[in-house]
């Protein structure tokens, strides 16, 4: 047990979520396990293991700018945060803001949802399986109250111009702390070479490699996205929940004709995946979240539209520096996004799905897509402040 | 009250007598519905052997069936093991327990023995108890043809009228009680068949939250690769399976000799899927629709049985698998038990049976029949056993171990041996993290965090067979959104955790009971071959043999995670904590 805290601890020291001082992270098999064992915070949340039937618990304060972005989030007395980007609202609905670092306080938040925020501090959040599952959501929670501030603060920034009303003083002044502790934009070189794979071994290879150069780079969270690549008769494609930093066991082969199920394991995205290398032909496929990408992809508002079916429904072209953004579910539902990204993504290289990603394909290697993915993130990212600083 | 019609129908088979009960108060609360109310109702009636007349058989529906709630369509049947001697409960598909629901009850609860052959029919509240000579020794298919009519219904075959230890109860011609046995409870109360139809609503206290919560659930489903994606279970069933525990070693072969089996893909999902030209069916409020049917009818087996008759036979002849399946659903035979105890006989034998020779067996078995089919009817424990070589069985507790090999996923290894049923991989599920990757991966070959895992996926399990869903979708969903689904169907303010703690309480419970039977640690293990021979390894893959060492501290750590004795059996301070002090 112990060795899986250390690891997800790293990983959010890694990935800058949190720093390794203000992360509490218990887990229990026969015996409570705890980075910290001697500390207070440790005593309270060892408590929330007598009331639930869980085996890990994570407590931290976010690394900026999540903290402050949390703290502006809830300090209106807000009871709940609900996402409003696609792939946070389908796994976490909502996340409950709660007073105290409690153990009652935490029993109550967490036997409804994944993961709560505490107040001015900090996010909560257990699993049930393994600390997996508390990290990924803990790492979800940041992701999704990001977006959920650059959005919201844009609205209502747009709603006083309409009105002719001034940006109140408080909004302006948390927005301006907020991007002073975002970090800076821009990858110097592009890391994924333009090698085509030849044999199968370096498929695999590069598939890996790219996969870290996304999280590394931070295109990617590590659970947001997938890869993949068709070669010979299969396309080779990360596994369902895989870190995009740890793909070296977690890619499945599966044949293009169906001729096996064994990659009933692959990415969620899988059947978007065989559809744009249809529909394009191009082989290279990656799928992330990038998050002014997805910020963009909802600056929409359109008069007369029901904005809150935009995700699954909206059929009206729109376009990002040339890329359409279309709506879709995850998956393969009727209004799923296995239907609308690879129509869209005929004669294209990349399409944007509102509210939750962009996927880009290249025809035989991974550095193109990669380029596309930050040029597009770089882009959304000026757009936005461009847009902020008009209406500011 | 909300979720429930608040009705049992119990039926005395001597007396041929049915009797309309209010559904004992505060069962809800306590037990929800479904397994959790089978198992309670049981009680201390345990004590009883599997063909005394005061051994209940219990049909029992939990408050989201005949819901708008995804895969509300299951319910439970609970009794004694025959083949095990612990508590039994099987979860069934098909519309039996919306049809139940639908007649007026939560359960029906059969007891005593009829002199001949009966039926028991259920329409709208009321309740008939009738002679049915004429269709004692006759299998399942003709059965259905002769009571005929709409409705749902529960048959027994043959192999359930000759107490064969492991006979089935068979809904709706496709939907099986398999395991344990409970055709054989059945057959020993002399009740052939029960025919269920109603057409009233389930009273739901919010539908509007009902809604959501469907929602909620259903955009999970459709985000799933494993539920909905291309090669998943709605396109192919289980036999999804085939290739995937197929490449990653842990294919059950030549009774457990071997881990992998060379001709795997002439039954793959695909290889089924092309062949029999498939359509979807699938259980009552079920979007998913995991069953499958060939074009001429026929009917598509499930993993476990595809690959017990293939692999663990050593049989590529997919054409004999569809037929055993067929045979097993006619006689009423559980598949898995009916396949391992014919690769134990075959290794004990020193010969394999080839296709035709299996078939034969299996209707020697369902018969019978002197000679093997008869030592073969007592299961592969009771025959191994009578030869001295009980080792040879691959069984937990007397029941046949399923298509997954515990050398290739501890957390099964430890479920399979801790199980209350006995061999069994839907206890606590483990393939779902340790294969399937969901909620999100496990190690497979490591013990590591296993212990409370286990413990937690059995109570989760224990309430979902409660409430009552699908195990499948939970590849998807969680509690977290059926909790919002059970509350609004209810009224009743349920969270995961309240959940948990109910299924908690059913298990426990399920483990008192066994307890009372005599049931302890030295039942909690798995079969020897897996402590000392390595599975079929390849050069990425090694297939070891379980470390005997690591798997004791991981069952140690077990029976702590659950708060259990040394013995591994609950104290009473534990049951009085979960509200159980009145089965003491
Ligand atoms: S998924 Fe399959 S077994 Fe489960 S309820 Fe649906 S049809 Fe029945
Ligand atoms: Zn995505």
């Amino acid at each position: 047990m112990k060795r899986l805290l250390d690891k997800y601890i790293t990983k959010m020291v890694r990935q800058g979520l949190a720093g390794e001082d203000s992360i509490f992270f218990l887990g229990l098999d026969a015996e409570l396990e705890s980075n910290r064992p001697s500390e207070a915070g440790s005593t309270e949340l060892a408590r929330v293991f007598e009331m639930m039937n869980i085996n890990s618990l994570l407590y931290a304060e976010p690394a900026e700018p999540y903290r402050s972005i949390i703290c502006s989030l809830t300090e209106q007395g807000e009871e709940k945060l609900t996402p409003s980007d696609c792939e946070t609202r389908t796994f976490l609905h909502d996340i409950p803001v709660i007073e105290e670092l409690k153990a009652s306080e935490i029993f109550k938040a967490l036997s409804r949802r994944k993961a709560a925020i505490i107040r001015g501090k900090g996010i909560v959040a257990h699993g049930t399986v393994s600390p997996e599952q508390a990290f990924v959501s803990f790492s979800s929670a940041c992701f999704s109250a990001f977006v959920k501030f650059f959005t919201d603060i844009m609205f209502s920034l747009e709603d006083c111009r309409k009105k002719n009303l001034p940006a109140d003083e408080r909004t302006r002044r948390s927005f301006h702390d907020i991007v002073s502790k975002l970090p800076p934009d821009g990858i110097s070189e592009n890391p994924v070479a333009p090698r085509v794979p030849e044999q199968e071994d370096d498929v695999y290879a590069s598939i890996v490699k790219t996969g870290t150069a996304l999280v590394d780079n931070r295109l990617v969270d590590s659970y947001f996205g997938n890869i993949s690549y068709v070669h010979g008769n299969k396309i080779y494609i990360s596994q369902t929940g895989s870190s995009l930093d740890e793909l070296e066991t977690c890619i499945d082969a599966v044949p293009l004709d169906g001729s096996s199920s064994a990659g009933i394991t692959a990415s969620s995205e899988l059947s978007a995946h065989i559809g744009i290398y249809r529909a394009t032909g191009k082989k290279a496929i990656i799928h992330g979240h990038p998050k002014f990408t997805v910020i963009q992809s909802m600056s929409c508002r359109r008069e007369g539209c029901d904005l809150s079916t935009c995700y699954k429904t909206c059929r009206i072209p729109r376009f990002i520096d040339g890329i359409p953004v279309v709506s879709g579910e995850i998956g393969t539902g009727p209004t799923g996004l296995a239907h609308t990204v690879p129509e869209a993504m005929a004669g294209r290289n990349a399409v944007i799905v509102y509210g939750h990603g962009i996927f880009i394909a290249g025809s035989d290697n991974f550095s193109t897509p990669f380029d596309v993915m930050r040029t597009v993130e770089q882009k959304c990212r000026k757009e936005y402040f461009r847009a902020m600083r008009r209406l500011l | 009250m909300y979720g429930y019609t608040s009705k049992t129908l119990r039926v005395d088979l001597r007396l041929k007598k049915t009797e309309i009960i209010s559904t004992p108060t505060g069962l809800n609360k306590k037990f929800m519905g479904g397994r959790g109310f089978g198992v309670a109702l049981l009680g201390k009636r345990i004590l009883n052997e599997f063909d005394s007349p005061d051994m209940p058989l219990i049909f029992s529906s939990g408050p989201l069936v005949g819901t708008a709630a995804p895969t509300s369509g299951r319910s439970s049947v609970i009794s004694r093991s025959p083949l095990t001697g612990t508590v039994m409960d099987c979860s069934v598909g098909g519309k039996f327990g919306t049809a139940l629901k639908k007649a007026g009850f939560d359960c029906i609860e059969i007891v005593g023995i009829a002199d001949s052959g009966v039926t028991l029919t259920i329409e709208n509240g009321r309740a008939t108890v009738e002679d049915a000579e004429r269709l004692t020794g006759k299998n399942v298919e003709e059965v259905r043809k002769l009571i005929g009519g709409k409705g749902s219904d529960a048959v027994i075959g043959i192999a359930g009228e000759k107490g064969v230890k492991f006979a089935s109860i068979v809904f709706d011609g496709h939907y099986l009680a398999g395991r344990g046995g409970l055709g054989a409870v059945m057959g020993a109360k002399r009740i052939k068949a029960i025919k269920v139809k109603g057409d009233g609503a389930v009273p739901v206290y919010d539908r509007e939250e009902l809604q959501k919560a469907r929602e909620e659930i259903m955009r999970l489903l459709r985000a799933s690769q494993a539920v909905f994606g291309e090669l998943g279970l709605s396109e192919f069933g289980t036999s999804a399976f085939v290739d995937l525990i197929h490449s990653r070693r842990m294919e059950p072969t030549d009774n457990f000799r071997a881990t992998f089996y060379d001709f795997a893909s002439s039954y793959s999902g695909y290889r089924l899927k092309n062949r029999y030209k498939t359509k979807k069916t699938g259980c009552a409020g079920c979007p998913v629709l995991c069953k499958k049917v060939g074009e001429r009818g026929e009917i598509i087996p499930e993993y476990e049985t595809v690959s017990h008759f293939g692999a663990l036979n050593g049989n590529n002849d997919v054409e004999s698998i569809i037929e055993a399946n067929r045979l097993c659903n006619d006689f009423g035979m559980d598949t898995i038990s009916t396949a391992s105890t014919l690769s134990c006989y075959a290794e004990l034998e020193g010969a394999v049976p080839g296709p035709d020779e299996m078939l034969a067996l299996i209707k020697k078995i369902a018969m019978r029949e002197k000679g093997p089919g008869e030592a073969l009817a007592e299961g592969s424990y009771r025959y191994a056993q009578l030869q001295g070589r009980q080792q040879l069985s691959m069984s937990v507790k007397g029941l046949e171990l399923p298509a997954y090999d515990p050398r290739g996923a501890y957390g099964m290894a430890l479920a399979y041996a801790t199980s209350n049923r006995g061999g069994c991989h839907l206890r606590a599920y483990p393939i779902s993290h340790e294969i399937l990757r969901k909620p999100v991966a496990t190690d497979r070959f490591s013990f590591e965090g296993k212990a409370r895992i286990i413990k937690i996926a059995e109570d989760m399990n224990a309430v979902v067979d409660s409430i009552t869903a699908c195990k499948f979708v939970f590849f998807a969903a969680s509690l977290e959104e059926y909790a919002k689904a059970v509350s609004a169907v209810t009224g009743m303010d349920h969270d995961a955790q309240s959940l948990l703690k109910t299924g908690e309480r059913i298990y426990v419970l399920e483990r008192h009971l066994n307890s009372l039977n005599g049931f302890d640690i030295n039942d909690d293990d798995l079969p020897e071959r897996f402590f000392a021979e390595e599975g079929s390894s390849s050069p990425n893959i090694q297939v070891k043999p379980l470390d005997r060492e690591e798997f004791l501290a991981a069952r140690n750590n077990y029976y702590r995670a659950r708060g259990y004795g040394q013995n591994g059996v609950p104290d009473s301070d534990l049951l009085v904590s979960l509200g159980l002090g009145e089965y003491l």
